[in-house]
């Protein structure tokens, strides 16, 4: 991530990539957790056009890991967002973009280095990130990862 | 072969109300069952591949698959049962040896679970063991006869006296392995299984207090770190051992047989030796792993004594030296001769031992049951005088920690888990590690699988079993009013058969269920 992660004692999720199967469970929980029912068939039968997963599972060949918004310290998407939808919480160290203000120019996905934010083209055009579930204790990627390959704890630990 | 002679064992139910096309199923499965048809967004599955690991079912996020053994629709007979049918057209098929993997699963009588636990009533007080200290470290190698003081001479009936670890005010004894709970990991090589499944043995056996088995496969130079908790294993093939190898053991134990195939020695194909096998192993890169059936400079029990006296002097006498054997038909006097050649522990493997690859014919056929291998085993040394000499340990299928301390009340001084720790890990028992395409990330060197074992997991996982285990051991030790595992060593008094013959009975030395003194 941009700047040094002990600059913010924040929850992040690391990731082991020695134990990433690619099976891209954390992005079918991703879909379902931004999903309008959260519910996981009626989200896939009936909502799935409306939902991106915001982590994507990077593989070449055996190499797998899963890839979301790291939330950087001197985050660059903020920087270059032209509407300030794209905004990092003080508080929290969590960076999100309200939708409300997105008016879909993505500078954010240009300044961004890890590729983290994707175009969400279904209705308004407007940046998809990761939100680290801030309504969650654990992030549902972490939570629903079959081999603990994604780590959710203390940036110093 | 166009011509299809038997069918799939599996059928695989997809509930496509459920399925969501998220090709978990499609990703895991090393078999390649499911592929997705991305035309109308549907996967379909072809069973005749299907090997029973059910994967894709314990992965699937809906619940949608469904793997059901599937009943083959061969005429009834009972002679020619579907099984021999299956083998036959697999062997005209292939014309070779049938092999498998695991422990044997012919409905031979299982003994533990014909043999009932006591318990304390009335005449003397059951113990709790939350409440009240109960003791089940073990220890494993040469005892004295009785207690002995240095400057007191050897007791009567010691072998010899050397390698004894002398204390001041303490007995008497050879080097002994310290064990925390009576259940230590069985040999399990490096090669056999993936780096990822020994990190996690090594690392749950050293956090706990017991010990791992290197099997023949060497000690990879990562896991030198956990060398006091680990058996180093010396097979026919050598593989792996050095001086330093010897030294850094807990012990050493020298393999003659494994109860899932008596007889036979090991292959480890060429192509699951990779570079880190290899270095591990001592052999080049690529070239087949053999074990000769026999050791070639063991052919009788006096070479035996002289391999065991040569590691113990490799090693300064400073550690136990055991044999592992299976348990053949006349195992009783194979371990009197054992342990009068200086062993410091047997390891019997029973019938249903498991293995990495063996021909089915041998491991569902060649063997005893390991019940009736500790309990003549433990006679015939008593009855010798010379049962103090090694420390019985026992493995073949110990399932659960009733059957641990039904062996050890059988005479067993601790018991070795392979199948159960690798159950632990998420084996399925699908039978098929000789393909190395274990969907489970242990029986494997390929790289795509080996990482779905995370050794953090599988070390939580393994540990939460000793604990379980020796939890209940507990229990059991405290409701029949003992509280030390050595209290409970071949005190055949606390079993009873249910539904034994006599003959039965007499060889387990216990007596019916109903049957009081």
């Amino acid at each position: 991530m941009r700047g040094k992660p002990g600059d913010e004692a924040m929850k992040r999720i690391f990731i082991k990539e020695e134990y990433c199967l690619g099976c891209r469970l954390c992005e079918i929980y991703c879909q379902v957790k931004h999903s309008k029912s959260k519910k996981i068939i009626k989200a896939f039968k009936e909502e799935l056009v409306d939902v991106l997963p915001r982590v994507l599972v990077e593989e070449i060949g055996h190499n797998a890991f899963a890839i979301q918004c790291r939330h950087c310290v001197d985050a660059p998407c903020v920087a270059a967002c032209i509407s300030g939808a794209m905004q990092k919480n003080k508080n929290t160290g969590v960076v999100t973009c309200d939708e409300e203000k997105c008016v879909g120019c993505w500078s954010c996905i240009m300044a961004c280095p890890y590729g983290a934010i994707k175009r969400d083209l279904v209705g308004r055009k407007i940046a998809s990130k990761c939100d680290l579930c801030e309504d969650e204790d654990i992030p549902v990627c972490v939570k629903n990862c079959p081999n603990e390959a994604l780590e959710f704890r203390d940036t110093g630990e | 072969m166009a011509l299809k002679l038997y069918q799939s064992e599996f059928s695989i139910e997809r509930d496509v109300e459920k399925c969501i096309s998220c090709q978990v199923c499609v990703r895991q499965c090393s078999n390649d069952v499911h592929e997705y048809i991305s035309e109308n967004d549907t996967i379909i599955s072809d069973s005749m591949k299907c090997v029973g690991c059910h994967r894709c079912e314990s992965m699937c996020p809906t619940g949608a698959i469904r793997i059901e053994e599937r009943e083959p629709h061969f005429k009834t007979n009972y002679n020619w049962s579907s099984g021999h049918l299956k083998n036959i057209y697999r062997q005209a098929d292939a014309g070779g040896v049938l092999l498998t993997g695991m422990g044997s699963d012919k409905p031979y009588p299982v003994y533990w679970d014909h043999i009932l636990f006591n318990a304390s009533q009335v005449t003397n007080p059951s113990i709790d063991p939350l409440r009240e200290p109960m003791e089940i470290k073990t220890f494993i190698g040469r005892k004295s006869v009785q207690q002995q003081y240095p400057g007191c001479g050897p007791g009567p009936g010691e072998i010899r006296d050397t390698g004894k670890k002398k204390e001041k005010n303490g007995p008497v004894v050879g080097p002994q392995l310290e064990l925390s709970t009576p259940v230590l990991f069985s040999a399990m090589s490096y090669g056999s299984i993936s780096f990822n499944a020994c990190r996690a043995l090594a690392e749950a056996a050293s956090e706990f207090g017991t010990c791992y088995n290197t099997g023949e496969g060497g000690l990879h130079r990562d896991l030198y770190g956990y060398a006091p908790n680990t058996i180093v294993q010396v097979a026919s093939g050598r593989f792996g051992v050095d001086r330093q190898y010897l030294n850094m053991g807990a012990a050493i134990e020298i393999k003659i047989g494994q109860g899932a195939k008596p007889g036979i020695g090991g292959h480890l194909p060429g192509e699951k030796v990779t570079e880190d096998v290899s270095i591990t192993r001592m052999i080049p890169m690529g070239s087949d792993a053999i074990s000769p059936a026999p050791h070639h400079d063991i052919y009788s029990i006096e070479d035996l004594a002289q391999l065991i006296y040569a590691l113990k002097e490799a090693t300064g006498w400073s550690k136990p030296v055991g044999v592992k054997v299976s348990a053949v038909h006349n195992i009783a006097p194979i371990a009197s001769g054992i342990v009068r050649a200086g062993a410091d522990f047997i390891t019997i493997d029973g019938l249903r031992g498991g293995t990495g690859a063996a021909p089915q014919v041998t491991r569902d056929n060649v063997g005893i049951p390991i019940e009736l291998a500790i309990a003549s085993v433990d006679e015939r040394l008593r009855e010798e005088g010379i049962r103090h000499f090694a420390s019985i340990l026992a493995a073949g299928s110990i399932r659960s920690s009733s059957d641990v301390i039904k062996a050890i009340a059988l005479g067993a001084d601790a018991v070795n888990i392979g199948t159960a720790a690798l159950v632990a890990m998420g084996c399925h028992l699908c039978q098929k590690c000789y393909t190395g395409k274990c969907n489970w990330g242990i029986a494997t060197q390929d790289p795509y699988l080996t990482k779905r074992l995370n050794p953090e997991v599988g070390k939580r996982r393994l540990l939460n079993l000793l604990r379980a285990w020796s939890l209940e051991i507990k229990e059991l030790l405290g409701g029949a009013g003992i509280n030390a595992i050595e209290s409970l060593r071949g005190n055949r008094e606390h079993l009873r058969g249910i539904g034994l013959s006599e003959k039965e009975l007499s060889i387990l030395g216990i007596k019916h269920a109903g049957e009081t003194w």
